[in-house]
C-alpha cells in the first residue's frame, strides 16, 4: 500500500492531560483532494487533535505523517505545504493586517511577500489591510486567518471551526471560499460541530466523541449503513411486540399501540411473514430513513438518547 | 481502498523544502520582526523613555539644588566634570530602575505571545522553535543594550552641557583625561550590561515558564531585589561576590589607576553563568512546551 504519500495519516493519536484523555487513539487518513470533515460536539477533542497535527503540542503516543513526514522527527518542516489554524486565528493586534501578513511571509520565506496583496484581495480585505488588527471584527480575523494560510500556497489546509462566530452571510462566504479552494485542488481538513456545514462541504468525515473516533467514512455510507426505522400498526400489538423481539429488531419501542423499531429490509420481510403466520394483521408499516442529524446525535450522545427513549 | 486510488490520480507534493532559508537567515528575519514588534509596543517606549528621563531629571535636580549624593561612588565629583554623571546614574539605577526597565520587555516577550495566541501563529510557519527563541533572546539583549546606552548617553550629554568636558578624578586619586574617561565609560557599560543581561535572561525564563506577562515582570524585579536583600543581610559576606547585584559595581575597577581587572574579570564570568543557565533552561522549555490555549 502506498499510504506514505497521503497528505495526512495519523495512527493511534493519544493525548493525555493527567487523568483526562483528551484524544484517545485517533486514526485519521486524509486523502489527496479530500474535503475531510472532522465532526464532533464541542470539547470532543477536535482542537487538541489539530494542535498535534500542526506540531503545537506533543502527542502522548501515536504517530503522525504529513505528506510522509513526521513532525516530531523533522520539526516544523513537516508542515511544508501545510497551513491552517487552530481555534480562532491570532494576530498581533498592534500591527495592521497587511503588516501581519508581511511578518508571517518573512517567517516562511521572504519571497512570499509578493503574494500578500493577492491573498488580501481573495479574502476581500484589501481595503482594510492598513488598519490595525486590534480593530478587526471576528469575521475579518477569520478571513485574515485564511489569507495567512494561503500565503504558504498550501496543498493541505487545516481549518478549525472556520465559521464559528460568523453571522449567516459570513458563514456562507466562508463556506464558498472553502469550496473554491477545494476546487483548486487543495486538500482540506475542516473541523466543525455543525453537521450541515460538513454535509455541505465534505466528501468524507470522521466523527469524534469524547476523544474517540466513532465513525470514519462518507456521510452517504453512514446513512446507508444505519438502515431504516419503521413504524408498525397491527391488530395485536401485544403479541407483535414479542414476535418483533424474537426477530432481532433494534431499538424496539411502543406507543399508542404502535411499534417503532430499526431493522434492515431482510429482517422486516421475515417479521411480516412471521406476523402473518401468527394470524396478526398488519394495518400499517411505514419506513422512515433517519436524518443525518439523528445519526449524528446517536453517535455522539448515545447515553442521552437512551434516556430520552 | 478507494482513497489510495484517488491519491494516485493527484499530483504528489514535492517533498523537498521550498522554503529553504538557512537557520542564520531565518533567525535574522525573525530577529528583525522581534525588533519591529518591540517598536510597535507601548512598553518599549515606556522603558526606553524612562532610561532617558531619569538622567535628565538627575542632572536637573543637581542644577537646582545645592549638595548632592556624597555617599555614592564619584558622588562628590559630579559638578567637577560631566563625565561623572553616567557612572553615578548607572550605579543608582542598578538597584531597581534598570532591572525594572529590563524586566518590562524580558518578562513579556514570550508570555505576551502565549497570552495573545500569536505564538501558535508564528510556530506554524517555517521557522524552527530554536530560531524563534534565538530571535527573542537577541531582541531582548538589543533592548537592554539600548536602555543602558541611552541612559548613559543622555546622562553624559546633559551633564557635559552643564559641567563641561573635563578630566575626571579617579577612585585612586589621580585625575584621568576626559577622553580616557570616556573609554573607561564604554568598558563600564560593557560589564554593566552583562550583569543586566543576567536579569534579562532570568526574565526570559520566567516569561517562558509562566506564560503570564505581569507575573514574569514582577518576579524578574523580585529576583533583582532579592539579590540586593541577600547581599545586605549580615553574615552573607562569603556569598556576596557571587550575587548578580554585586556585579553592577565591578566597573569600579576601571576607575582605579592602574585599572584593577580582578573584579571586572570576576563579573564577566559570573554574569556569563547568570545569563547562560536560565537561557538554556528557557530554551529547553520553549522547544518542548505544548502551545495550547492559555
Amino acid at each position: 500500500m502506498n499510504a506514505g504519500v497521503e497528505p495526512l495519516v495519523a495512527r493511534g493519536l493519544l493525548k493525555r492531560y493527567g487523568a483526562l484523555v483528551a484524544v484517545d487513539h485517533v486514526d485519521l487518513t486524509v486523502a489527496s483532494g479530500d474535503v475531510f470533515g472532522y465532526l464532533g460536539p464541542n470539547g470532543a477533542g477536535k482542537t487538541t487533535s489539530l494542535r498535534m497535527l500542526l506540531g503545537l503540542i506533543r502527542p502522548t503516543a501515536g504517530s503522525i505523517e504529513i505528506f510522509g513526514r513526521d513532525p516530531l522527527r523533522v520539526g516544523v518542516h513537516a508542515l511544508d505545504g501545510v497551513a491552517g489554524f487552530v481555534e480562532a486565528p491570532k494576530f498581533y493586534p498592534y500591527l495592521s493586517g497587511r503588516r501581519n501578513l508581511h511578518l508571517l511571509a518573512d517567517y516562511d520565506e521572504p519571497r512570499t511577500r509578493g503574494k500578500v496583496e493577492e491573498v488580501l484581495e481573495l479574502v476581500e480585505l484589501s481595503d482594510r489591510g492598513d488598519d490595525r488588527v486590534g480593530g478587526y471584527s471576528h469575521g475579518m480575523r477569520q478571513r485574515l486567518g485564511i489569507a495567512a494560510s494561503l500565503l504558504r500556497s498550501p496543498r493541505l489546509l487545516l481549518l478549525d471551526e472556520p465559521t464559528t462566530g460568523l453571522d449567516p452571510a459570513g458563514m456562507r462566504d466562508m463556506r464558498e471560499l472553502v469550496r473554491r479552494l477545494a476546487a483548486e485542488g487543495i486538500t482540506v481538513l475542516l473541523s466543525s460541530h455543525l453537521l450541515t456545514e460538513v454535509e455541505e462541504l465534505c466528501n468524507r468525515v470522521a466523527i469524534i466523541r469524547k476523544g474517540r473516533i466513532v465513525y470514519e467514512g462518507s456521510l452517504a455510507e453512514l446513512k446507508r449503513a444505519s438502515g431504516h426505522t419503521w413504524r408498525l400498526r397491527t391488530t395485536d400489538p401485544q403479541r407483535a411486540w414479542t414476535i418483533a423481539l424474537n426477530h432481532g429488531v433494534r431499538e424496539l419501542a411502543r406507543s399508542d399501540g404502535e411499534l417503532a423499531f430499526a431493522a434492515d429490509d431482510d429482517t422486516v420481510a421475515a417479521l411480516t411473514v412471521a406476523l402473518g403466520q401468527a394470524r396478526i394483521g398488519i394495518t400499517r408499516l411505514v419506513s422512515q430513513s433517519a436524518t443525518l442529524e439523528e445519526l449524528f446525535l446517536e453517535l455522539t450522545e448515545p447515553g442521552e438518547r437512551a434516556e430520552a427513549a | 481502498m478507494s482513497t489510495v486510488e484517488r491519491a494516485e490520480t493527484y499530483p504528489l507534493p514535492a517533498l523537498r523544502r521550498r522554503t529553504a532559508l538557512s537557520p542564520v537567515r531565518g533567525t535574522a528575519f525573525a530577529y528583525k520582526w522581534e525588533l519591529l514588534k518591540l517598536r510597535a509596543q507601548k512598553r518599549t517606549y515606556l522603558g526606553l523613555g524612562a532610561s532617558m528621563i531619569v538622567p535628565v531629571a538627575f542632572v536637573l535636580a543637581l542644577v537646582f539644588r545645592s549638595g548632592g549624593p556624597t555617599d555614592i561612588t564619584l558622588g562628590k565629583y559630579l559638578r567637577q566634570s560631566g563625565l561623572a554623571t553616567p557612572f553615578v546614574v548607572l550605579e543608582f539605577m542598578s538597584i531597581w530602575g534598570l532591572p525594572l526597565i529590563t524586566a518590562l520587555v524580558a518578562g513579556d516577550i514570550v508570555a505576551s505571545e502565549s497570552h495573545n495566541g500569536t505564538l501558535k501563529t508564528i510556530l506554524t510557519r517555517s521557522r524552527e522553535r530554536g530560531e524563534v527563541f534565538a530571535a527573542k533572546i537577541m531582541a531582548t539583549a538589543t533592548y537592554t543594550l539600548a536602555a543602558v546606552v541611552l541612559m548613559a548617553g543622555v546622562g553624559l550629554a546633559a551633564a557635559t552641557a552643564e559641567w563641561g568636558w573635563k578630566p575626571l578624578t579617579s577612585l585612586s586619586g589621580p585625575k584621568v583625561s576626559a577622553l580616557h574617561s570616556l573609554l573607561l565609560l564604554l568598558g563600564t557599560l560593557g560589564v554593566y550590561l552583562l550583569a543586566l543581561l543576567g536579569i534579562a535572561a532570568f526574565g526570559l525564563l520566567v516569561s517562558t515558564v509562566t506564560r503570564n506577562s505581569a507575573a514574569a515582570v514582577v518576579s524578574t524585579l523580585m529576583f533583582a531585589l532579592l539579590m540586593q536583600l541577600i547581599g545586605a543581610l549580615p553574615g552573607t559576606q562569603s556569598i556576596r561576590p557571587y550575587l548578580l547585584s554585586n556585579q553592577f559595581t565591578a566597573w569600579h575597577g576601571f576607575l582605579r589607576v592602574p585599572v584593577d581587572w580582578a573584579p571586572i574579570g570576576h563579573a564577566i564570568w559570573l554574569s556569563g553563568v547568570y545569563i547562560v543557565v536560565p537561557l538554556v533552561a528557557a530554551y529547553l522549555v520553549f522547544l518542548r512546551r505544548d502551545v495550547a490555549g492559555d
